[in-house]
C-alpha cells in the first residue's frame, strides 16, 4: 500500500521543538518536512506593520534544523505563512534568515518563493467586478477600506504549491497560506485523496497540540495512505487518542465538522477516529467538497493612528466606589481642554477588577468587593504627539481629580513606572476578511526561483 | 441532580475563530454527561444571551460534536479583534462565566 510520511516539527515556526522529537521523526524517513509559520490570532498589528510576531533567533533555530535535515536527506522543506502574516515584508524577513542559514551551514539548494501580497489595484478591480464578498460576519468591503490598508494578503491553497512542486524545489518559502496546504500539497500532487491530505494537514499544522498532553512546541508525525491516515506524536511522553485528535478539530473553528478553505470545504461528518495503539490514531472518512467557485481568503490591516497608554492602580476604597464618576469627569475635562481636537482622538479607560477582561460581555460588571483596581488609560490619535497629549492630560487630571468623600488629597493613582506613559506605536485594525473569487487558484500567487548557498546570497 | 458545569467537563475554553467570531468549547468528562447535557438542551441561545448580555442574533451557532463529546458555541465578537476598545485580542479569557453554571441533569 502506498504511503506518504510527513514530519511537522512545531505548531508555528519559532515556537521550537525538542531535538529528540525531531530526530525521531527523521528516523521514520519522512517524504516531507513542513511547517506553518503564521496566524491572525496575534491581531492586526503584525500584518499592518509588516513585522513578525515570532522572534528572529527562535525562527532561525527551528529553520536551521529543518533545512539541514531536509537538504542532507533530500527531503523537501515547505514553510507557509512566512514571517507570521505572510506579506512581502514578512517573506523577505524569513528569506534573509534562510540566506543566513545557507551561508552558516554551507548548504546549497533551490528554493521557490511564493508571494501572497495583493496590490490594492488588484483588489479594487475585483471589488468593482463583484468578485469579493465578506466572510460572515465581517462587514461588506468598500474602496476606502482597500486603499487605506497598509497590507493585503491572500491565503494560497494547495494549487500554488502544486505548481511550484512540478519543478522539484528543495525548499518552498511561501507567503500567507492556508495552514494545511503546506502539508497537503505534495501528497495531493502525488494523487492522494485531498480530503484525507487536508485533514491530516489540519492536524499537523498545530503539531503536538492534538496530543495529550498537548504542546505547540513539539513534533508530530503523519502517515497518509489511500483511504486513511495515522497520526502519532514523536515525544514518547505524549499520546494521540481518538478523543484528543477529534477534539482538535474544534480548535479556533466555528464548526468542527465543516471546515471551509480555499476552493471548498473539508467535511468531517463521516470522519472516524480510531486507536491503533495507545498513542497512534487512525483517521478515515474525511472528505473534501469543492465549491462551485474557487475563493481565496483576503486579509488586510489598516493603520488607525498612534497609541499611548498609561498604567495605574487604585487602592483607595472611596476612589474605587467613585470610579465611574471620576472617569466621566476626566473625560469631560479632556474634551473641554482640547476642544480643538474633538473627534480626532479616542480615549479609553480599561478598569481591571470590574470589566477589564470582558468589556461589554462581562455578566457581572460590579465593583462589589473590589479591593483594588487596575487602570489602563489609552489614547489613540493621528500622531504619537497627539496621543501623548491626550493620554498625559487624562492621567494628570485623574491623578488629582476631586470626588465626593475624598480623603486622599495627594493623589488618586499608583503608577508602577516613571515615565508613567508608554508609547505603543502605530495601531492597526483588520480591514479585510473577505473572499475573493478567482478563476486560476494559483494565479494570484507569483512564484520566484532562487538558488541558495555556494557562499553567495540567495539569488 | 444539580451539577456545576466545571464538575462534569475537562475543558471549558474560549478563543477567536477568525477576527469576527468568538468560539467556546465545552468538552465533557464522559459521554454520559455529554449526552445528558445535549438531551436536556442546557446550552441554548437564551442562556448564552443572558450570560454574555448579547442579542440572539449574535449567537451564531450551538453545535454538539459527539466525536469529542463536546458542545461548541460561537458568538459574534463585540468588535473585530484588535479594534479600538479591545480587551482580549486572542479571546482566550471569555469563558469564565461558563465555569459558574449549574444545571439539573
Amino acid at each position: 500500500m502506498r504511503e506518504f510520511r510527513i514530519l511537522s516539527p512545531t505548531a508555528i515556526l519559532g515556537y521550537g521543538f525538542p531535538l529528540a522529537s525531531f530526530q525521531a521523526g527523521l528516523a521514520k524517513k519522512p517524504h516531507l518536512i513542513a511547517v506553518d509559520a503564521g496566524s491572525t490570532d496575534p491581531g492586526p498589528y503584525y500584518l499592518g506593520e509588516g513585522v513578525s510576531f515570532t522572534d528572529r533567533q527562535a525562527v532561525k533555530r527551528d529553520l536551521a534544523l529543518m533545512l539541514k535535515a531536509g537538504i542532507q536527506n533530500k527531503i523537501p522543506v515547505i514553510v507557509g505563512s512566512a514571517g507570521g502574516s505572510g506579506a512581502d515584508s514578512h517573506l523577505a524577513w524569513c528569506r534573509a534568515i534562510v540566506d543566513e542559514i545557507a551561508r552558516d551551514e554551507q548548504l546549497s539548494f533551490t528554493m521557490a518563493v511564493i508571494h501572497a501580497e495583493f496590490k490594492p489595484e488588484t483588489v479594487l478591480e475585483a471589488l468593482r467586478e463583484g468578485r469579493i464578498r465578506p466572510l460572515d460576519p465581517a462587514p461588506p468591503l468598500n474602496e476606502d477600506l482597500v486603499t487605506s490598508s497598509s497590507r493585503i494578503v491572500g491565503q494560497m491553497g494547495v494549487e500554488a504549491f502544486v505548481r511550484a512542486l512540478a519543478d522539484h524545489p528543495d525548499v518552498i518559502l511561501a507567503g500567507r497560506s492556508y495552514d494545511p496546504a503546506v502539508f497537503a500539497a505534495l501528497p495531493i500532487r502525488l494523487g492522494f485523496d485531498p480530503g484525507l491530505a487536508l485533514h491530516l494537514g489540519k492536524i499537523l499544522e498545530c503539531a503536538a497540540i492534538c496530543a495529550t498532553p498537548g504542546s505547540g512546541s513539539d513534533a508530530m508525525f503523519g502517515t497518509l495512505y489511500e483511504d486513511h491516515f495515522l497520526v502519532e506524536p514523536l515525544n514518547p511522553d505524549r499520546a494521540c487518542t481518538p478523543l484528543s485528535v477529534a477534539a482538535h478539530t474544534l480548535y479556533e473553528k466555528s464548526n468542527p465538522s465543516l471546515l471551509p478553505g480555499p476552493g471548498g470545504r473539508l467535511n468531517l461528518n463521516e470522519a472516524r477516529f480510531e486507536a491503533v495503539s495507545d498513542r497512534i490514531v487512525r483517521v478515515s472518512g474525511s472528505r473534501f467538497e469543492p465549491s462551485a467557485r474557487y475563493t481565496v481568503k483576503l486579509e488586510g490591516a489598516r493603520p488607525i493612528g498612534y497609541r499611548t497608554v498609561s498604567i495605574a492602580g487604585v487602592r483607595d476604597p472611596f476612589m474605587i466606589r467613585a470610579i465611574d464618576s471620576v472617569i466621566a469627569g476626566v473625560r469631560a475635562r479632556v474634551a473641554d481642554n482640547f476642544a480643538d481636537l474633538a473627534g480626532r482622538y479616542r480615549l479609553l479607560f480599561h478598569v481591571y477588577g470590574r470589566d477589564g477582561v470582558m468589556g461589554p460581555l462581562e455578566p457581572a460588571p460590579g465593583l462589589d468587593g473590589a479591593h483594588e483596581l487596575g487602570l489602563l488609560i489609552e489614547a489613540t490619535a493621528d500622531t504619537q504627539a497627539q496621543a501623548d497629549t491626550i493620554c498625559g492630560f487624562a492621567r494628570s487630571t485623574m491623578l488629582h481629580f476631586g470626588y465626593p468623600g475624598r480623603r486622599a488629597t495627594a493623589g488618586n493613582l499608583a503608577f508602577p513606572y516613571s515615565p508613567s506613559d508608554l508609547h505603543a506605536g502605530r495601531a492597526y485594525v483588520f480591514s479585510l476578511y473577505h473572499l475573493l473569487e478567482v478563476d486560476d487558484p494559483a494565479g494570484p500567487f507569483a512564484c520566484e526561483w532562487v538558488r541558495c548557498g555556494e557562499g553567495q546570497p540567495c539569488v | 441532580m444539580r451539577v456545576t458545569l466545571a464538575s462534569i467537563t475537562d475543558v471549558i475554553r474560549s478563543k477567536n475563530a477568525g477576527p469576527y467570531e468568538l468560539t467556546f468549547d465545552i468538552m465533557f468528562t464522559t459521554r454520559a454527561w455529554f449526552e445528558r447535557a445535549v438531551a436536556a438542551g442546557v446550552f441554548n441561545t437564551a442562556l448564552i444571551c443572558r450570560l454574555y448580555r448579547i442579542p440572539p442574533e449574535d449567537v451564531l451557532g450551538i453545535i454538539a460534536y459527539p466525536p469529542a463529546k463536546a458542545i461548541k458555541v460561537t458568538i459574534r465578537r463585540p468588535i473585530c479583534s484588535g479594534d479600538i476598545g479591545e480587551t482580549d485580542v486572542y479571546g482566550a479569557q471569555q469563558h469564565a462565566p461558563l465555569l459558574d453554571l449549574a444545571f439539573d441533569l
